[in-house]
């Protein structure tokens, strides 16, 4: 049993006073620190401090990424066609058959269109994984389609060295009624080229070895176990190698810009 | 150390519980039958928990490290200062803290002895509490990088598993934290003094002077300077 060094009353009181004094001041300044993070002016729908934070851990897990770290994978029996959660880009009509798909450089220049053949004839994969949705649930699901490695050594040739992010949204004019007005129809990603040369980030154009259907993503989608569903854009329509970060449709309602798993 | 805590762990609980409104899919009961349901829609509505999934996410994982760093400056200090001793329970701290909850209970008349500066119950419970707190940190960067920190999570049971430790572990912090309340608030004034300063006044019979301080070992001492 350690020692019980003894002080006096007087001692004591005083100590009182000046832990009642500490505590008292260290509460005021922890209430003023949380006003401080409340009033703050917001970058994209969050406080800037927390924006900050969410910057902080993108760089941390970022550095901390390694392509051979990959995402479990499951038998194909437990795979099941996921709960459908957003409709933001596939509520307009999509003519399939039509359908092309567009490649832009960081400039925005046009480097090519591609069909679905084009992207069926690169190497064929097939993952069955656990889809995690921000919100918290998760569901086994398989995907098949072609890597976006193979896809982006296409372009190869006429890209800069320096593509840090690529750009993805749903096809450009679509456009839905909403209570009665012409509303556009469009959602966006953007998302770090190291999750995108990983080998488990699909263009995915079969969902448990059929075409993806239409809610899910028809007729070409984003599939990685490595970020969440809000990364995984459906209904691609457009392709954009950038040099920096760009837009992202939930990044710029208050998530965070990574949504890495 | 002691102390941040209270602010951390109520935040911690706060935005997680605005995450878990997004997919409040915990429940108790057997097969069909659903006898409470986390949570009751008046219990989101009243702390305004509904619709901030975004902000709640922004909380959670920025107040995460600071509980995290938090956590293992109180392990260091604990360790250093060789004050786990005192907290450290041994074989005798099962049936010790039975006989603490009896007494509690008003079931058993003699106070059961400290050893040190707890009894058996709070060696063993403060004990937990530390060990609940590293899971709640270890559970939440499974969730949080499940394939980064797959080893973690693999341990856990997979994401999934790891996701109902999380809430287990939360509504055993909270648990934990309302009885830890009443304990103290049982224990009079005196002791939560003693809680804040480091030292505990004591009544002893003396013939030059009637009362003097003696130190019930800090818990760490001026914690409150550090919140």
């Amino acid at each position: 049993m350690p020692e019980k060094p003894e002080i006096s009353v007087e001692a004591y009181r005083k100590r009182s006073r000046r832990s009642l004094l500490t505590g008292g001041a260290a509460a005021v300044a922890g209430l003023f620190g949380w006003r401080w993070i409340q009033n703050q002016p917001e970058t994209h729908n969050i406080p800037n401090v927390l924006r900050k934070g969410h910057e902080f851990n993108e760089s941390l897990w970022k550095s901390l990424f390694r392509h051979d770290h990959q995402a479990r994978t499951f038998d194909r029996d437990a795979a099941s066609i996921l709960r459908l959660n957003g409709r933001i880009g596939l509520r307009s009509e999509i003519d399939l058959d039509g359908w092309q798909m567009t490649v832009k450089g960081p400039d925005g220049t046009e480097l090519g269109r591609h069909v679905l053949d084009d992207i069926k004839r690169l190497p064929y994969h097939e993952m069955t994984i656990e889809h995690k949705c921000i919100e918290g649930w998760a569901q086994i699901t398989n995907w098949g389609g072609a890597r976006f490695s193979d896809f982006m050594r296409l372009y190869e040739n006429q890209l800069p060295d320096d593509i840090s992010h690529v750009y993805i949204q749903t096809p450009d004019d679509q456009y839905y009624l909403r209570n009665g007005n012409r509303t556009r129809d469009h959602y966006y990603v953007s998302c770090d080229i190291e999750t995108m040369l990983h080998n488990q980030t699909l263009l995915a154009y079969n969902n448990l070895g059929e075409p993806i259907d239409e809610l899910h993503g028809a007729p070409l989608r984003l599939a990685t176990p490595l970020k969440y569903g809000i990364k995984q854009l459906k209904r691609i329509g457009e392709i954009q190698f950038l040099t920096e970060a760009g837009g992202d449709y939930w990044g710029e309602r208050g998530y965070d810009w990574y949504a890495g798993l | 150390m002691h102390w941040i805590n209270f602010p951390l762990i109520v935040i911690m609980v706060w935005s997680g519980l605005r995450i878990y409104w997004a997919e409040d899919v915990y429940a108790f009961g057997f097969f069909d039958w659903e006898w409470f349901k986390f949570f009751p829609e008046s219990f989101y509505e009243s702390l305004q928990l509904n619709r901030k999934l975004a902000r709640g996410l922004a909380f959670h994982f920025n107040f995460a490290w600071l509980f995290t760093i938090n956590g293992l400056a109180f392990v260091i200090y604990t360790w250093r200062t060789r004050e786990w001793r005192e907290l450290a329970p041994n074989r005798r701290s099962l049936r010790g803290s039975l006989d603490v909850l009896l007494h509690d209970l008003r079931i058993r008349k003699e106070e059961p002895p400290k050893r040190g500066r707890y009894n058996e119950a709070q060696r063993l419970t403060y004990s937990l509490v530390i060990g609940l707190g590293a899971l709640a940190v270890l559970s939440g960067f499974a969730i949080f990088k499940p394939t980064q920190v797959f080893p973690l999570t693999w341990i856990l049971g997979g994401y999934t598993s790891a996701r109902i430790i999380h809430f287990v572990v939360t509504i055993a912090f909270v648990l934990f934290f309302v009885v830890h309340i009443l304990q103290v608030a049982r224990a009079g004034w005196r002791n939560f003094t003693s809680m804040v300063t480091g030292y505990e006044l004591v009544d002893i019979e003396s013939e030059e002077s009637g009362e003097s301080v003696r130190s019930a070992p800090p818990d760490p001492p001026q914690e409150a300077a550090d919140a």
